[in-house]
């Protein structure tokens, strides 16, 4: 009866050693973060960096890739194009292969552009480029690249979604047009016009204006200037300081219009807001903590403990989702399987089914339109920043509501 | 009517606001010849201190004692600092102050971090001072307003009318006979250099709450500061006054209005469209070229006017 028993005990420190081999050989990919850390953008930027790796240690702990983990390493672009190619650099020469960036429509084209060249010059260093929030349209479309993927609605998507549910207010007379002065912003600006002409031609586009991006403090004479236009709504693009200053000079100067935004719940607007934008302000998006069965709160809640902040950029959680379900898939952490993995692929995430459209890498997604009103415990149960204020879930549109078509010529590596 | 005295009111506060920023530079400038580069960090070290101590103890003493603690780090930097540097002329002062701008705003970063600091408004300034027409105007825009005036009267009074800006005029234009006469110049300049940056601290700290506390705010008004010196002429504290209140207006009312170079063109009859050479430099709306305007002015009076508004300096 020894050999066995000894046999026994040599398969168990056999497997034990194999299980301790595996561990450690559990591989880790790093995930470069290249977004603004310091300058007007960095609040927001800070907050995105945290929402990364908390999605990141709930993929770990739960294990969603099947093996691999996941780390996300912080790089500051300082929001410029030029500034995020030497980061780039200095991401893959650290031996990184996956990068996200989503502040500023301009360094997603220069970082699209970049990650392309790099993987043509570079086979079998090949870099992915998960684009969590730059939203100009041109990025999926004539402009688009086999290596970017872009896991958030585009601004033309938001758009359609935003003037669906303008079309239906009667009380929209006239718009003012107020966006920063880049690629996305012009997007918008022009996106609002189309689709406000084909949606509801009554409406009046009573002023437009471009404004440098995160350089304007004083947001006063914009303010008076949309008042003096006599705009019932504003629809902006705005982002950042250039949102909470703008909130903030409409509470001052005490306008009265309603304000539809893409980013009225990133850091810092909801305190430039407080009582003064209550149900005046309202934000697109692809997620609201207060929807209707408050999908994703305890997400929401576990950052909030950690880091003491709001969690919105939900696309985190797509992201990282899509990532883990193609390691888990192809059994391999490769760019290149991955970015093939990842082409039509599907995924649960917090507001619904998200699918990688294959043709662009333009993910699919339901949207949500939400206004800024006081917390009451039902339909309104976590407020923002501590203000005692909350977003409430006003409209809920299917995916194929704001999908469009696109002209993308994708070329694909062989 | 309405939009023009509101957008006129927007560009005075605006305009009250950049002359509290560079009345300290045209100061130290006019009295020791001092070109501060670090003038704008001594601006959000202001902003910074109010904001740490108001938390402490509360917004409007620390509107006071932050001034008072940049002044004496102002003077203590004269002393020991540019003093010695002095001998050495011009370009020597302007290198010690370019560096000192750096080595404050890298401080700045590691004592508060990158990222903005939340610097609320004490409850007595929130909320409209009065409303006009339909369009109510912030407390804090007049509040802004009234410091800077106090403090150009209180400049004007503490040079003009007082002992030591007699003995302060006279170090200035004969500083060996101020000696001569027992006055220690060396001291009047650690003084004027302490007050110029005090004056710079106290615009932070008003700046500071009306926009946003962090460490690109230096950089973001260090040109337009040298602007209003150039403009108003160098060394002129009543010039800087006009220059800002010029910069303020003109940049509010750029933003204000809808026109561009083509359609001015087109006023004086020459028709631009999208067929005419330059076509994007001309369909260019005035408020798109707003934030450039005061450096063009900047441009012309240096070439057409190289001593600024009311500058005495021929040089």
């Amino acid at each position: 009866m020894r050999a066995p028993k000894l046999f026994g005990a040599v398969l168990c420190a056999a497997a034990a050693a194999f299980a301790a081999f595996t561990a450690t050989a559990a591989e880790t990919v790093k995930i470069a973060f290249i977004d603004p850390l310091s300058g007007l953008m960095a609040p927001v930027g800070q907050n995105q960096l945290h929402s990364w790796q908390y999605i990141a240690d709930l993929a770990n702990q739960k294990n969603w890739s099947g093996g691999p983990k996941f780390q996300i390493v912080g790089f500051d672009n300082k929001l410029s194009p030029q500034e995020s190619l030497n980061v780039l650099q200095q991401a893959i020469d650290q031996g990184i292969r996956y990068i996200v960036q989503g502040n500023g429509s301009s360094v997603a084209l220069a970082l699209s552009d970049a990650v392309a060249k790099h993987n043509a010059r570079n086979p079998g260093k090949e870099v992915l480029y998960l684009n969590y929030a730059a939203v100009d349209p041109d990025l999926t479309n004539s402009k688009c690249n086999f290596w970017h993927f872009r896991i958030d609605a585009n601004s033309d998507m938001k758009m359609e979604a935003l003037t669906s549910f303008l079309a239906e207010d009667p009380r929209v007379k006239s718009v003012y047009l107020l966006n920063q002065n880049y690629s996305f912003g012009q997007a918008v600006a022009r996106a609002a016009k189309e689709y406000l002409a084909r949606k509801r031609p009554d409406v009046k586009i009573v002023g437009e204006d471009l404004h440098p991006l995160a350089q304007v403090k004083d947001f006063a004479p914009y303010v008076s200037k949309i008042k003096a236009s006599g705009a019932d709504t504003v629809i902006t693009g705005n982002w950042g300081s250039d949102l909470a200053l703008l909130i903030k000079a409409a509470k001052d100067a005490g306008l009265t219009a309603n304000f539809y935004t893409y980013y009225g719940a990133t850091t810092g607007v909801p305190t430039a807001m407080g009582s003064a934008g209550e149900d005046k302000v309202y934000y697109v998006g692809y997620w609201n903590i207060n929807n209707e069965k408050f999908v994703g709160s305890d997400v929401a809640m576990g950052y909030q403990k950690k880091f003491n902040d709001d969690y919105y950029t939900m696309a985190t959680y797509t992201g990282i989702a899509f990532l883990a379900k193609a390691f888990k898939e192809t059994g391999s952490t490769d760019p290149m399987k991955v970015a093939k993995a990842l082409e039509g692929m599907k995924v649960d995430s917090l507001n619904g089914v998200v699918e990688m459209r294959k043709t662009d890498h333009q993910a699919l997604q339901p949207l949500t339109i939400a206004k800024w009103v006081k917390v009451d415990g039902k339909t309104v149960k976590y407020e923002q920043e501590k203000t005692g204020y909350g977003w409430k879930t006003v409209a809920s549109l299917p995916t194929y509501l704001a999908t469009q078509p696109t002209s993308c010529q994708m070329q694909r590596p062989q | 009517m309405e939009f023009f005295v509101i957008s006129l009111l927007n560009g005075v506060s605006y305009g009250l606001l950049l002359f509290m920023l560079s009345s300290g530079l045209t100061l130290i400038f006019s009295m020791m010849g001092v070109l501060n580069f670090a003038h704008a960090a001594f601006y959000m070290l202001g902003a910074y201190l109010a904001y740490t101590l108001g938390l402490k103890i509360g917004f409007f003493p620390a509107l006071f004692m932050a001034p008072l603690l940049v002044g004496l780090l102002g003077a203590f930097i004269e002393r020991y600092g540019l003093r010695r540097v002095h001998r050495f002329g011009h370009v020597a002062e302007l290198l010690f102050t370019f560096g000192l701008a750096y080595i404050i705003e890298e401080l700045v970063k590691v004592i508060w971090g990158l990222a903005a600091v939340p610097y609320r408004l004490p409850e007595i300034l929130e909320g409209p001072l009065f409303t006009l027409y339909s369009t109510s105007f912030p407390r804090l825009r007049g509040f802004m307003m009234l410091v800077a005036l106090l403090m150009l009267f209180g400049v004007y009074l503490l040079l003009k009318r007082t002992r030591i800006g007699l003995v302060i005029q006279a170090s200035l234009t004969h500083p060996h006979m101020a000696e001569a006469l027992g006055h220690n110049v060396p001291r009047v300049f650690m003084l004027v250099f302490g007050g110029g940056t005090a004056l710079a601290a106290l615009a932070g700290v008003i700046g500071g709450v009306a926009f946003i506390t962090e460490p690109s705010m230096a950089a973001s008004v260090g040109p337009i500061v040298f602007v209003v010196a150039v403009v108003g002429g160098m060394g002129s504290l009543a010039g800087a006054f006009i220059a800002s209140l010029l910069i303020g207006i003109m940049q509010t009312f750029a933003i204000a209005v809808d026109a561009s170079l083509g359609s001015m063109l087109g006023a004086i009859g020459i028709a631009v469209g999208p067929d005419t050479p330059l076509y994007s430099l001309w369909k260019l709306q005035l408020s798109q070229i707003a934030p450039v305007l005061p450096y063009l002015l900047l441009v012309l009076m240096l070439i057409f006017r190289p001593k600024g508004l009311l500058g005495t300096r021929a040089d």
